[in-house]
């Protein structure tokens, strides 16, 4: 898998080629709890970076999903309908949410790396 | 956690010990959960559940008019409490509406009260203020409060305490638990069987501690209590239920004893009355989501005209029903089990039917 990218709001998103998958990260996840419900976007739909895009429910809350980069989605998760824990299982794997066509690559550089959103999340706690 | 000072209960360090997540509620640094709201809540209804509840407020009534004093405050019937019976009853203010929901508990000669936390100031002063000479308020802050909930509960307790497995669905008793003067009744928020045990301050770690030895008792924390207690299809005071809503309106008129009815004498009791004689414009209900989107509190409920008929109050995901639940107000020609409507849900309208509470069947002990 390609090197992952992370939000503030702490979206993962993984390129490959001009294709990028985006999930929430682990401590997102964690901070989420129990993942009970998922809305993911249509495919075909576009999206400008900071969007909401899809919708995460906890058995507490719901919490937007945001594009992190211009695009238009091109897969779901269809699987995350009926097995929205898979987001607590496997944030960084199984529990994706969308995959985006990347209108812009240099957006991509200005999200954090692994080491800058272990050290952003550091801080928050 | 961050900013101001919060207060803690007299289990807050064992809470921390067993890795729960803390957080700020009503003024409390509390457990929101241990494991996971799921696994907790499922846990409580198979096995036995313990909920540090001691951020409530326990008050004591004394005096010999004190159960004539709390009833022109509440329109439950207190005179009439047998020893060693409890009842649910509601603070109201002079619109009907709700100041706090509360428990009421005869004990000898005193009556026994427990108040939601984040009302607990306002009610003992509102109370303090009400009841005149002949009664007396003794507000009970060094005292710790569990729950014990869950259908493994009576084993659990009766190995510590004698007598508890017999005792019935709203009683309390005065009861020694490992040499500890408890107060314990059987009720709860949950909708399960189970117990709620009022601790001296100073013996509650020991207690908690020995319950949560016990193989089927695990820890559970505020996120479970309120999945559990919304499919129980219980009030939460500020959720359900608030200075806005009455009595009637939310569904608790079997909490207003037949001669309440017709004698009045407490605060808003006119208003409570027309609203029992002529039906009130607007009810509490269920309202179950046909889909498996969950609908939040504030929630616009629709009719399938479109035109706006209430709103959700609580709602979230019933790890039992395994599927979203919520209740909410409807306009009473809307509060027919089975009524269809729409949920409005980030602009999109969720179809969702009324339907009768609670989503889970009460499971409790009436011998």
């Amino acid at each position: 898998m390609a090197d992952m990218k992370f939000t503030k709001e702490h979206e993962w998103i993984a390129v490959d080629g001009d294709v990028g998958t985006v999930g929430i990260s682990e401590y997102a996840q964690e901070q989420l709890g129990d993942v009970v419900f998922v809305e993911v976007p249509d495919v075909g739909k576009s999206f400008n970076r900071g969007e909401e895009a899809a919708v995460v429910e906890s058995v507490k809350a719901a919490s937007e999903v945001f594009a992190p980069v211009d695009g238009e989605i091109v897969e779901v998760n269809s699987g995350l309908e009926d097995a929205p824990g898979t987001v607590n299982e496997d944030a960084f794997g199984g529990g994706w949410f969308f995959k985006i066509k990347v209108n812009d690559a240099s957006q991509l550089d200005e999200l954090m790396d692994k080491a800058a959103y272990d050290a952003y999340i550091a801080e928050l706690d | 956690m961050s900013g101001g000072a919060s207060r803690t209960t007299h289990l807050h360090e064992l809470h921390v010990s067993l890795g729960a997540k803390m957080v700020p509620f009503a003024g409390y640094d509390m457990p929101v959960q241990y494991t996971g709201i799921i696994a907790e809540h499922r846990h409580t209804r198979s096995g036995a559940g313990l909920f540090d509840v001691g951020h409530m407020g326990q008050g004591r009534l004394t005096g010999a008019g004190a159960a004539a004093a709390l009833e022109t405050l509440v329109p439950g019937d207190i005179t009439g409490l047998a020893e060693g019976r409890m009842r649910y009853t509601q603070l109201t203010n002079e619109h009907g509406g709700i100041l706090d929901d509360l428990m009421a508990s005869k004990i000898g000669d005193a009556i026994f009260l427990v108040v939601n936390a984040s009302r607990k100031e306002s009610d003992f002063a509102h109370i303090a203020g009400g009841i005149g000479s002949d009664a007396a308020l003794e507000i009970l802050a060094d005292r710790a409060l569990i729950a014990l909930q869950g259908p493994k509960a009576a084993a659990v307790l009766g190995r510590h305490a004698q007598g508890v497995a017999e005792m019935k669905f709203m009683t309390i008793s005065a009861v020694d638990v490992l040499g500890a003067e408890c107060l314990v009744s059987r009720s709860g928020y949950t909708g399960e069987d189970g117990y709620e045990i009022s601790i001296p301050g100073e013996s509650a770690v020991e207690i908690a501690q020995t319950l949560l030895a016990e193989s089927e008792v695990e820890p559970i924390g505020l996120g479970a209590r309120d999945t559990l207690r919304l499919e129980a299809g219980l009030c939460l005071y500020g959720s359900d239920i608030d200075e806005t809503t009455t009595p009637v309106e939310a569904g608790l008129t079997w909490s207003i004893a037949k001669r309440r009815r017709k004698e009045g004498g407490f605060v808003g009791a006119p208003v409570i009355q027309q609203q029992l004689a002529d039906g009130p414009e607007r009810r509490r209900v269920g309202l179950k989501p046909d889909g498996k989107a969950p609908v939040r509190a504030h929630a616009e409920v629709r009719g399938k005209l479109g035109e706006s008929v209430g709103e959700v109050t609580s709602g979230g995901f019933g790890p039992t029903v395994d599927g979203p639940v919520a209740m909410g107000y409807v306009k009473s020609e809307h509060a027919e089990e089975g009524t269809p409507v729409d949920i409005m849900v980030r602009g999109k309208p969720l179809p969702a039917t009324v339907v009768k509470l609670p989503f889970v069947e009460q499971r409790y002990f009436k011998g």
